[in-house]
């Protein structure tokens, strides 16, 4: 019962977060400096030309109305139009969102397979794990995307030329193609999120361990694995979860680099795209396409830190 | 018949900064089967050390000499696998605070179940059968409906209770109680003690009782030791000890105790020369 309410207390709360994230996408074009349609059209434009195309994006029409009849649109699936191509934005995304998708997942669940495991060895494991860990845990927190990206192109496509630099080939068309050009990307954004993980595990699992629950489960005789993976594995499982969550932004931001830098037609790179040619609602789509991924990422954790932490459904802890 | 629990001579001294300190110093002790003894003192004075002796779960900065055996069985030279196997199984731990003394992302079912299990080849099913038997034993009402519950839903009485069934769950012949009721209220306190009498009655468990409390001593053991600074100064029948104390430093402690004094008096304290912080900076 009180495991609903808590489900639909954070539901309601991811909601709300998504209506201010529309307002906030909403605004942030309109409020920046200078008239959007003057930009695109530059400093020759007519005031004839420049009224016509006010007019046909609506920004004739007060600021209120605007914004209904876009959310209006969203809720149709409408999304506008890319203002250069005239092509539908629900497509464009369609198209874009699974690149940015898989990417962002693909490293994410590399760095989860391989930070979890690593933090629970750095925290119960001797001395030279400690020190292993912790040289992994500052060159992967300290070194850039961009940099880190470049060099595995040095390395893989320049040198050894196993890999391809850049490119992107669908899935669907072939599964196997399509890994081998995400294999450098996904690398490149798991290696410093692969540290983060491993800190936080590492960190928390430290804490459980010198907490009396554990003395008391040792003076009931449970082995040291059991204890470490069934217990601590499990008290530090809501840190790690919700660092995750917090990754995954940091994640999608580090895709708009990682996408231009490979050349991925992902959502990241149609935003840059969108800043460079002024095609504001194609920006309006890609950021609030990228807020809703990770509001929904943040609603997920709340839930598994929920059924993790029985205390955090019943209220207890925040 | 052999003791339940005999201490020869044993030490334990801490690695520090200014050299070793000695925390239990040549501590000798038996315990019967089916006796309640009682490990009396201020904070300090060396009588969780003992406990933790006893259970092998002393760091590893700790030095021990002298010799524990468990029912006959020598335990002082073995490692930490077969150290492993008497826990939880020949004798189990309670400790002094409940609510930490549980996983709080485990329910209380799954804490008491995962403790038959390592000890026994039981089923599933077995296990959560046995644990609903215990929690009703233990004094948990609707022990079937309450099984999965999270231990933040209990009393804090109600989770020692839970605590006492996970270390009672394997019937261990010897239960070590550091400060079990010290986070309680008085009520509850006294229904704790009962559980724990009970369980000598019922099971034959011999109970090894530490505690600063020399109320709960005069109720509740049969025998007891007053340590102080790592030492037992006096050791003998609960009745005998405090009916007649024949240390200066009983004396002192059971004038401390505002039980036995006499109301409207000023209550007197542990005097100087007794003191642990004082003796401890010579």
């Amino acid at each position: 019962m009180s495991a609903l309410g808590f489900i639909v207390r954070r539901i309601g709360a991811a909601i709300l977060s998504l209506f201010a994230m529309s307002i906030l996408v909403f605004l942030i074009i309109r409020l920046v400096p200078g008239d959007p349609v003057r930009t695109m059209l530059g400093f020759r434009a007519t005031d004839e030309n420049v009224a016509r195309l006010q007019h046909e994006l609506g920004l004739d029409q007060p600021m209120l109305s605007q914004y209904m009849s876009w959310i209006a649109g969203l809720f149709r699936g409408d999304l506008g139009q890319d203002i250069v191509s005239h092509a539908p934005l629900s497509e464009l995304l369609l198209q874009r969102l699974p690149v940015t998708l898989e990417l962002a997942g693909l490293s994410m669940t590399l760095a989860v397979l391989f930070g979890v495991p690593l933090g629970v060895l750095a925290a119960s494991g001797g001395p030279w794990s400690k020190r292993l860990t912790e040289g992994f845990v500052v060159l992967g927190i300290s070194i850039p995307d961009f940099w880190l990206g470049i060099m595995l192109v040095l390395v893989f496509s320049g040198i050894l030329v196993v890999l391809p630099p850049t490119g992107y080939v669908p899935f669907a068309q072939s599964p196997l193609e399509n890994l081998r050009y995400m294999a450098l990307p996904v690398l490149t954004l798991a290696i410093g999120e692969a540290a983060y993980v491993l800190r936080t595990t590492r960190g928390a699992v430290i804490n459980v361990m010198g907490r009396p629950f554990v003395t008391f489960l040792r003076a009931k005789g449970i082995s040291p694995r059991r204890i470490l993976f069934g217990h601590a594995l499990r008290n530090a499982g809501p840190s790690i979860v919700t660092v995750v969550g917090i990754q995954v932004g940091v994640l999608l931001g580090g895709a708009i680099i990682v996408e231009t830098l490979f050349a991925l037609p992902g959502v990241g790179r149609l935003v840059v795209t969108g800043i460079n040619q002024r095609n504001y609602p194609v920006v309006q789509v890609g950021v609030l396409a990228i807020a809703t991924i990770f509001i929904v990422v943040s609603l997920i954790t709340d839930l598994i830190v929920g059924w993790l932490d029985p205390r955090v459904a019943d209220g207890m802890m925040q | 018949m052999t003791a339940m629990l005999s201490l020869e001579r044993l030490s334990v001294s801490f690695a520090g900064e200014a050299g070793p300190s000695i925390v239990v110093d040549d501590v000798s002790l038996t315990l019967e089967k089916g006796e309640i003894f009682g490990l009396v003192g201020e904070s300090g004075s060396g009588k969780s050390t003992i406990a933790n002796a006893v259970m092998g779960l002393l760091p590893a900065s700790a030095t021990t000499s002298g010799r524990i055996q468990l029912n006959g069985r020598e335990t002082t030279g073995l490692d930490e696998n077969d150290l492993r196997n008497l826990r939880g199984r020949e004798m189990s731990m309670v400790f002094q605070d409940a609510t930490t003394s549980l996983d709080p992302t485990w329910s209380v079912g799954e804490q008491i179940a995962e403790t038959l299990r390592a000890h026994q080849s039981l089923s599933r099913g077995a296990a959560r059968a046995r644990t609903m038997s215990l929690m009703h034993e233990v004094g948990i009402p609707n022990a079937a409906q309450r099984y999965r519950d999270p231990p933040h839903r209990f009393s804090g009485g109600q989770r020692q209770r839970i605590v006492i069934a996970a270390a009672i769950a394997n019937e261990p012949k010897l239960l070590i109680a550091d400060e079990p009721t010290t986070a309680l209220d008085v009520t509850i306190q006294a229904q704790i003690l009962e559980l724990i009498n009970g369980l000598r009655h019922q099971h034959g468990t011999s109970v090894l009782l530490i505690t600063h409390d020399l109320g709960v001593v005069s109720e509740t053991c049969d025998r007891v030791a007053v340590m102080h600074r790592g030492r037992i100064l006096e050791t003998g029948p609960t009745r005998d000890v405090f009916g007649n104390p024949s240390h200066p430093y009983t004396r002192a402690l059971m004038a401390a105790n505002p039980a036995w004094s006499r109301r409207g008096s000023r209550l007197p304290v542990v005097p100087r020369e007794w003191s642990i912080e004082e003796v401890r900076h010579d």
